[in-house]
């Protein structure tokens, strides 16, 4: 627990990685990829470089250019082919080639799992800062699932990176097309790579991007290690319901189009006794239905947390007779807006399914 | 030779507090067994447990033909950094990979006693085989050069090396071309799975172990020597098949989690059952494990030893801090995460000591769990305290029993262990209880009828599924030989197939385990 960093908040140190790290699991709502690995390499970078300085969106300034940055592939090879030290400065110096002048900031594509926590570390090796927002404001798979394309923002272009140093500027008609290139270039890197894409401005950034969230992600997770009652601490943290608690009695599983898809049956302990949750799961927690109605929905927050140690659970790694805590939370007002449920609301994930705006402080007062 | 079978077996585990051994017959019969105090050079409770069991059994001690050995030797010394040697780290991939230096997370003290120096290296290949960059034989050369005279030993790991060894293999020559054939090496592709920084932590381990595995298996052979034996030597390692001498000292890293194997596969050979959930209750804890098809079942997930996270196979074992020693805060008649230990003795109410556990709970709802002790008397509340802490374990103990499952039922429940008695008669979602005779040298009846066995992994695109079912297959079925199984009865015992989520071209990941009985003639190691 950084004294520093509580001096200091505007400064990611190595004793925030771990948090951070922690904090980003919740923020997957089940997907995202696991953050142990991806921890290891920001710590080592953190320790190697310095703090990285955490930069709001207000404080952008007129010489300041963020670029969106995320890994890109399937988990079970990145698990092998890790990132390469010139990864994240090859990438930059195509993007500052592209644009004519100097990246300032790195934001994360995604607050959520692995590619939340990965910025710092590609921003301590290059000496940049990161910017305290995000694409998404949790994990989603696609994407074209991110709040820059919600706000109509054009991306230009986009920038790939391999671990070799192979590099491919993308200029798409669209980001659907986009994600096929992209994903072919993948493919021939080995099933990894890194990608950029998303130059933001002082003048673009705001109103584009979820703010605050990697300092809510340290925040969250700060709390949670430290606690005694990390359930209880991690919901109040989060502004988030505990929908139940109680123990996994059903999983069904399968894999589907590169996607994990199935559901997983919650019953109640203790004061929630009776109760049935069932939530529909597609690599993240989508939809919770209890007696045949949706009490939460994508792209509402859902995570699925251990109740006794409070950390996130993710959906590959849920198992029968696990006691678990449901905590559900409302999303960034900009996934509300009509552009943004045609994008991530239910149908969007092929649910045929109304999209239902979640409470979470309604609900706290409602079932707590 | 008598002309009579030499069908015996010696069974020894090496437990944190006891070393247990017994002699089984042909049948698996147990004719004799022993519990002696652990010693911290080890052989001195090997021995003692050896010469006692072969002491009951009298003139038949000419028919023991084997010897295996359950240790856990090689966790304490990566535990209390002892005799590890230091490593030379080779990693190929180069310029993948760099983000993550070798021995990333570990412990700063580990790393600073085991870590030589480290390379990383060109070489290593994509998922789909294509080279990263080209192996630099001369690189390897200047930097082992440079290091000369301060590694024992040498680890190399290359990314996606257990679906491509040969550069590995390579290297390994290149090591003794330069440093000499005595350095001992270990390649990654021979101790664990995909998973890079994990299994490059198994393979450093294995390597930094090279002593205490010398030391461990010479221990073995001349307890085995003193006591004028001609019966072959194995180790017992952590799926719950052996390995000959030979191989723990090439792969002491294996043995480190053969404990809760063979404590699930001997209460299942004790209990006769081939699919079950078992339970061993000792002082401290409670390790739950699952019997499936006759072999433990594995963890998926990435194990820490000693503060250092591996990804080799392990047990899946959950440990609960229930135990017989287990203190009662008899304030609130709940559990406390202490335990007595093996002080349960001087401790406990049950012994006229001062603290209240759950070997005295369970001595209050029924018959004593010790015989010829009786409580002293108590009062109302501390009846009361006892009896909701019982309730407390056997909540706890019923879903630790039911997490495990995984939602099958009626699987039975094999109870082992000192603390047995912890265990209620009827758990929900289980079938049977079933208290075998024997069941508190269980760990030493599974290191007995350990099998031999191998594994190997790699990926595949889905329409290779099958030519690589068979070639991962063979490669298995090579290393149970290797360690010691017969190559006539060896089969093929687990083949898991894993889709690959994200990747464009239909991607599977295979691996295949292999076991079979110990080859009768008796091999000698080179």
């Amino acid at each position: 627990m950084g004294t520093t960093a509580a001096a200091d908040p505007r400064r990611i140190t190595r004793a925030d990685v771990a948090p951070l790290a922690a904090g980003a699991a919740v923020f997957g709502t089940g997907g995202g990829g696991a953050v142990h690995t991806v921890q290891l390499a920001v710590e080592s970078a953190v320790a190697e470089h310095g703090p990285v300085r955490l930069l709001d969106v207000d404080e952008l300034g007129p010489d300041d250019l963020v670029i969106t940055m995320s890994a890109i592939g399937a988990p079970s090879v990145g698990i092998e082919m890790l990132g390469a030290s010139a990864q994240a400065p090859t990438l930059l110096a195509e993007v500052q080639r592209l644009l004519d002048r100097p990246v300032t900031a790195i934001m994360a594509a995604e607050i959520g799992g692995s590619n939340g926590v990965a910025p710092v570390g590609w921003a301590a090796s290059s000496g940049l800062a990161v910017l305290d927002a995000d694409g998404m404001g949790r994990a989603f798979p696609k994407g074209t699932m991110i709040s820059m394309n919600v706000a109509g923002l054009p991306s230009g272009f986009a920038v790939n990176a391999d671990v070799v140093g192979n590099v491919a500027v993308f200029r798409t008609v669209d980001m659907a097309w986009l994600e096929r290139h992209a994903r072919a270039f993948t493919v021939a890197a080995g099933g990894i790579a890194l990608g950029a894409h998303y130059p933001l401005t002082a003048e673009t950034a705001k109103g584009a991007v979820i703010e605050g969230t990697v300092g809510r992600a340290i925040a969250v997770g700060r709390r949670l290690l430290g606690s005694a009652d990390p359930v209880a601490d991690v919901a109040a943290e989060l502004g988030a319901a505990v929908l139940a608690s109680g123990k996994v009695i059903d999983i069904e599983r399968i894999t589907e189009g590169g996607f994990t898809r199935g559901s997983v049956t919650v019953e109640g302990v203790g004061p929630d006794r009776g109760r049935l949750l069932r939530i529909e799961i597609q690599n993240e927690n989508l939809v919770v239905i209890e007696d045949g109605a949706v009490t939460v929905s994508v792209p509402d927050l859902v995570t699925v947390v251990d109740s006794e140690t409070g950390h996130a659970i993710s959906t590959e790694l849920l198992r029968f007779g696990q006691r678990v805590s449901v905590l559900a939370w409302a999303c960034d007002p900009l996934w509300r807006t009509a552009r943004g449920i045609e994008l991530t609301g239910p149908r969007a994930f092929g649910y045929d399914l109304d999209y239902v705006p979640f409470d979470g402080a309604r609900a706290a007062g409602a079932l707590r | 030779m008598t002309g009579r079978a030499r069908e015996l077996s010696v069974g020894i585990d090496v437990g944190g507090t006891n070393t247990d051994a017994v002699v089984l017959d042909g049948d698996d019969t147990v004719l004799a067994w022993t519990k002696q105090p652990t010693t911290a050079d080890v052989t001195g409770g090997v021995r003692a447990a050896l010469r006692s069991v072969l002491g009951d059994l009298g003139g038949r001690r000419a028919e023991v033909s084997r010897v295996m050995l359950g240790t856990t030797h090689a966790t304490n010394a990566i535990v209390r950094r002892r005799d590890l040697g230091r490593i030379a780290v080779v990693r190929l991939g180069a310029p993948a990979s760099g983000h993550y230096p070798p021995l990333v997370g570990w412990p700063d003290e580990l790393r600073a006693t085991v870590l030589a120096g480290s390379l990383l290296a060109g070489g290593g290949h994509l998922v789909d085989g294509y080279p990263i960059s080209p192996l630099d034989p001369d690189g390897i050369r200047r930097f082992l050069d440079g290091l000369a005279g301060r590694f024992d030993a040498v680890a190399v790991c290359g990314i996606f090396g257990p679906s491509f060894p040969d550069q590995e293999l390579e290297v390994a020559a290149l090591v003794h071309e330069r440093a000499g054939v005595d350095v001992p090496v270990s390649l990654s592709h021979e101790i664990g799975p995909l998973g890079l920084l994990e299994r490059e932590n198994a393979t450093v381990l294995n390597a930094a172990l090279h002593r205490v595995a010398r030391d461990v298996t010479g221990a073995l052979v001349t307890v085995v020597a003193e006591e004028g034996l001609d019966a072959a030597p194995f180790f017992a390692q952590n799926d719950g098949t052996l390995m000959t001498l030979d191989h723990a000292a090439r792969y002491p890293v294996l043995t480190i989690g053969s404990g809760p194997a063979n404590s699930i596969r001997g209460a299942a050979r004790l209990s006769g059952a081939d699919d079950a959930i078992v339970v061993d209750v000792g002082g401290t804890t409670s390790d739950l494990g699952v019997l499936n098809g006759g072999f433990p079942r594995e963890s998926t997930l990435p194990r820490e030893i000693g503060g250092v996270r591996t990804n080799f196979r392990m047990p899946d074992v959950l440990s609960l801090g229930v135990g017989g020693g287990t203190v009662v805060d008899t304030g609130r008649g709940a559990l406390l995460t202490d335990s007595v230990g093996h002080r349960i003795t001087t401790e406990a109410l049950l012994f006229g000591g001062p603290t209240a556990t759950l070997t005295d709970a369970a001595a209050l709802a029924g018959p004593g769990p010790v015989t010829g002790r009786t409580l002293p008397p108590l009062d109302g509340a501390d009846g009361a305290a006892l009896r909701a802490a019982l309730e407390e374990a056997h909540d706890r103990i019923g879903s630790a029993v039911e997490r495990m499952s995984l939602g099958r039922v009626g699987l039975p429940l094999v109870v082992v262990g000192g603390g047995g008695f912890l265990v209620p008669d009827r758990v929900p979602g289980a079938g049977a209880v079933v208290r075998p005779d024997r069941g508190d040298v269980a760990n030493a009846v599974g290191a007995a009828i350990a099998l031999a066995g191998g594994r190997a992994d790699r990926m595949c695109e889905v329409a290779d599924r099958a030519a690589a079912i068979d070639a991962v297959s063979r490669q298995a079925v090579d290393r149970a030989v290797h360690a010691g199984a017969d190559p006539r009865l060896v089969e093929v015992v687990d083949v898991l197939e894993t889709p690959v989520s994200y990747s464009a071209r239909p991607t599977l990941r295979v691996s295949v385990k292999a076991a079979g009985p110990l080859a009768r003639t008796e091999r000698r190691d080179t």
